[in-house]
């Protein structure tokens, strides 16, 4: 069989610049197009077509106009052609300003950007905005298709003042390899076959280039990443890192090393059904054995010894924002780049950057379809390659941890110094001597549950219980900060993620302060009650799950809030109209159905006494 | 192997194989739906090498609108067993009691009920929160635009605007108790990449692909088979002997067939590279209305 490789490549125009006659003609030259795809082609050339009648080939593409129409999200378009020499993967997204966030999606997994060029209008400003993406997504090479070259005679000097002007503006945003070529979607001069109208011209046809243009193989010459998604673990004896080798070689007998641990071994076999591999390479996905027991899970980073990727928690990071709900500097986020998933908080915007002239705007905000950098702080450390010198491991993308969704991506530019960042500084009055001095070791006790379950009821007595025993404690609960420090908060998503995350923050300056902290507040989402046990250090962060269902929940309705919620008159309600999401790991569950209050608190107050919380010498 | 390079189908399946490892790694309780075709072939051969040495760890399941192909279900009983896997097989019950088929309802209803229906019937009776499945986006004009991981929400329903950009080989798979994803690892293959993945790592496929004197009658345009006797014949109509093949497979009185000589793989290939039909052609689906398979996905077909 023929050892065809693959091309992905992206396309940029403006409108109507003819990128769907273009790639339609790709399209139909590579004889993709089907008799019935032609004849249905055919048909609506005849009702929507351009050009009176004849064959309109943008037609086999654009189906833009109708989503407008429609108002359907206008996405990128995976289209799909070859030739007896490669597989093409072509990335098509809509130009226009506001579609940035897909332009970024396409160019995220392309090799080379095919950018369109009108012959009669040259470059306008959205060929820039266009070519900066390209360029700030790692995109090296560029096809320059000067188009429409029939309406502009195929004019020599047309050609060479639009593409010397393009070359000069293209160097300062470090795009230099491109090729320039001149053509007629419409008629299809230069598009497959070398045009007799531009005799001036010698270089290939769009095609012959495409088929023949040198992918970097960059990604092969970079050191060994490889980010292990999934432990293979089919026996005792077999456990084995699978996951995408990111960029690089390895080899058996190998020397990797595991980060963020920075534990090394040696690669023992590269495990394939087709049989054990000596070698593998970037693209590959694979499975590795190692020499040696070490601790490796999904998440880390497998990487060559000689130069192994950094580690850190704080960098430095250009940010597409895509999320219709811009992006807010100290709001909770999570992470994922490569196999991780971590929590992240933008801490600073330092500016935003106009995509038509590549200023930098001060910003305090970051909206849908903008770009910025700032700085982000994780909430642990990470294998990391800057952006620019490896895609794969130096992207990422940001999730919204009360949506789920997508809300932006980023590039990671640089890790910041220690010494560039605010840390905690370790004083000698710190929360060990501020709870010795107490008796007691500081510690939280975070109550979640139903409305109704009986969180504020358990808390308080067990706060009594513990200030009879001498014990210095405070209860956060929705009386006391609803009405204060967040009168100014209400009901919506995004209020909620707030309340608690200063709650969560309230708790930990607290517990600092060497107090037992109870927190009781509904806190339906595992997302955020993460995020209050992120801030903690191991075993001061106690989960207490109170275990009511809602039915009984419901049938207590003390405050009468079920029967407002299920006349409709209270939205959002835990339970009714908004998910409760019950802990899966938390320390303590108590099921309210088989125990009492009373019960309760002595068992709360005996497992703090277990845990060390309460002081050795004065144990009840 | 290249030193330095993969072949479009090395790339092709290393990127199936990361994503079926990411549904495995971020999902609770995923399941490969298996649909017996050639896609599902070469999307099952991709998932016994992503885990191997250990089985793929999910389920196969395959909805049963008891109006498939004989050969085609005799296959997937000897596929799972060969293969080890467990095969869960749902059809929906209701459905049946009714006596949908596809002569009576029509392929509108007939889908919509043993197909869709029975679909979401099977994911909500195991709890399952990804279902992989082998569509690609060259199938057809709607699909391509549609993510490797697709979110449902908790209906099941398709909604454009919840679907998250994709950016490198980072998946979102996240999301709320309830939701689902259908995940499609073979997204960026064409049917030319599975026949020629087919042929290159001898993948058994079932034998309806390949040329044979077959009875078929000719219907609407379309040479439908004579599988078995509850498809009604009308007065004039006698099935003949022809020698055809098919280019997918379905329920059998919804599948065309088109005539043909290639009885070996590899002239399979040599004819779908000289071909000028699309291979949706051969659907009977298909041709209910132009946005017909859009509005399937928003339904859940998908
Ligand atoms: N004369 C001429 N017209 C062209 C050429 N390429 C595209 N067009 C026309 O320009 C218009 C816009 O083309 P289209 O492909 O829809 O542009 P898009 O918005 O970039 O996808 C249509 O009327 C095309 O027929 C060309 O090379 N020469």
């Amino acid at each position: 069989m023929d050892r065809t490789s693959l091309l992905r490549f992206m396309t940029c125009g403006s409108v109507d610049d003819g990128k769907s006659t273009l790639l339609g003609r790709l399209l139909y030259e590579s004889q993709l197009i089907f008799d019935d795809q032609l004849a249905a082609l055919a048909a609506d050339s005849k009702k929507f077509g351009t050009q009176g009648g004849d064959l309109d080939l943008a037609l086999l593409v654009d189906g833009l106009a109708a989503e407008r129409e429609q108002g359907i999200t206008i996405d990128v378009a995976y289209r799909y052609f070859a030739t007896r020499r490669r597989k093409f993967i072509v990335a098509d997204a809509p130009g226009h300003e506001q579609y940035t966030r897909n332009m970024v999606t396409a160019a995220s997994t392309a090799d080379l950007a095919l950018i369109l060029i009108d012959a009669r209008k040259g470059v306008l400003p959205q060929t820039r905005r266009h070519s900066y993406i390209v360029s700030l997504l790692g995109i090296r090479k560029a096809v320059l298709a000067i188009n429409k070259m029939d309406l502009a005679g195929f004019r020599q000097e047309t050609f060479d003042s639009i593409t010397g002007g393009y070359r000069e503006f293209a160097k300062q945003i470090g795009l230099d390899d491109i090729v320039a070529i001149p053509v007629s979607a419409l008629h299809g001069d230069n598009v497959t076959q070398s045009s007799v109208n531009t005799p001036w011209y010698r270089g290939p046809a769009l095609m012959e280039h495409l088929e023949s243009v040198e992918i970097q193989q960059e990604l092969s010459s970079r050191p060994f990443r490889m980010p292990v998604q999934w432990v293979n673990r089919p026996n005792q004896d077999f456990r084995g890192f699978a996951g995408m080798i990111a960029s690089g070689a390895v080899e058996r007998g190998g020397r990797v090393k595991a980060l963020p641990s920075g534990q090394e071994s040696r690669v023992a076999r590269i495990v394939t059904q087709d049989g054990d591999f000596g070698r593998a390479i970037a693209g590959q996905s694979v499975t590795l054995t190692l020499e040696h027991e070490i601790d490796i899970s999904r998440g880390d980073v497998l990487a060559s010894t000689d130069s192994p990727a950094a580690v850190a928690d704080q960098f430095q990071v250009t940010l597409i924002w895509m999320h219709e709900e811009p992006m807010l500097p100290e709001r909770p986020y999570l992470m994922k780049i490569g196999a991780a998933t971590v929590g992240a908080t933008v801490t600073s915007l330092k500016y935003k950057v106009s995509v038509n002239t590549i200023e930098h705007l001060a910003a305090k905000k970051l909206g849908l379809n903008e770009i910025g950098v700032c700085n982000i702080g994780l909430d642990r450390r990470i294998p990391f390659d800057p952006y620019t010198e490896n895609r794969e491991t130096g992207g990422f993308i940001l999730i919204d941890r009360f949506t789920n969704e997508t809300a932006g991506a980023g590039l990671i530019q640089y890790a910041l110094r220690r010494a560039d960042n605010i840390h905690w500084q370790a004083l000698d009055v710190n929360r060990t001597a501020r709870s010795g001095l107490k008796g007691q070791k500081a510690c939280a006790l975070w109550f979640t549950g139903l409305s109704g379950a009986g969180k504020s009821t358990i808390a308080n007595l067990v706060e009594k219980r513990l200030l009879a025993a001498g014990k210095h404690t405070y209860l956060l609960d929705g009386d006391n900060v609803r009405h204060g420090l967040n009168k100014d908060l209400g009901f919506t998503d995004a209020d909620r993620v707030e309340n608690i995350r200063r709650v969560a923050e309230v708790m930990r300056l607290m517990v600092d302060a060497g107090l037992i902290v109870l927190v009781a507040f509904i806190s339906p989402f595992r997302s955020e009650r993460r995020m209050a046990r992120g801030l903690m250090a191991d075993g001061e962060f106690i989960e207490v799950f109170v275990d009511t269902p809602l039915a009984e929940a419901e049938r207590r309705d003390r405050k009468g809030l079920y029967q407002k919620a299920r006349r409709g008159e209270l939205k959002n309600f835990t339970g009714i109209d908004s998910p409760y999401e019950a802990p899966e790991h938390a320390e303590i569950r108590i099921d309210t159905m088989a125990t009492t209050a009373e019960q309760a608190a002595e068992l709360l107050f005996r497992r703090l006494a277990a845990a060390g919380i309460l002081g050795e010498a004065r144990e009840d | 192997m290249n030193d330095v390079s993969l072949t479009h189908l090395q790339a092709l399946e290393a990127e199936s194989i990361h994503i079926m490892r990411e549904v495995v790694a971020e999902c609770d309780n995923p399941v490969m739906l298996y649909s017996i075709g050639k896609d599902s072939a070469a999307m099952l051969h991709v998932a016994m090498k992503a885990f191997y040495p250990a089985k793929p760890p999910f389920p196969l399941l395959h909805i049963d609108t008891t109006w498939k192909f004989r050969e085609m279900i005799a296959f997937r009983d000897q596929t799972a067993e060969r293969l080890g896997l467990r095969l869960l097989v749902h059809i929906n019950a209701e459905g049946l009691a009714q006596g949908i088929n596809p002569f009576t309802h029509g392929s509108g209803v007939h889908t919509d009920v043993m197909k869709t229906q029975a679909l979401k019937q099977a994911l909500d009776k195991y709890g399952f929160d990804a279902a992989v499945g082998g569509a690609r986006r060259d199938e057809e004009k709607s699909r391509a635009k549609e993510r490797v991981f697709s979110f449902r929400s908790a209906q099941h329903r398709w909604d454009p605007k919840r679907q998250r950009p994709e950016l490198w080989r980072l998946y979102n798979a996240r999301k709320h108790k309830g939701e689902s994803f259908r995940v499609f690892p073979m997204s960026n293959w064409t049917e030319l990449d599975v026949w020629q993945y087919i042929a290159l790592e001898n993948i058994p496929v079932v034998p309806l692909y390949l040329a044979k004197l077959r009875p078929v009658v000719e219907r609407g345009g379309a040479l439908i088979m004579v599988d078995d006797e509850r498809m009604p014949l009308a007065p004039a109509e006698t099935p003949m002997m022809k020698k055809v093949r098919f280019r997918t497979l379905g329920c059998y009185p919804l599948t065309g067939a088109i005539e043909s000589e290639a009885e070996t793989l590899a002239a399979v290939i040599e004819e779908m590279l000289r071909t000028r039909m699309s291979e949706r052609q051969g659907r009977v689906i298909d041709h209910d209305a132009p946005s017909s398979m859009e509005k399937k996905k928003q339904e859940g077909y998908f």
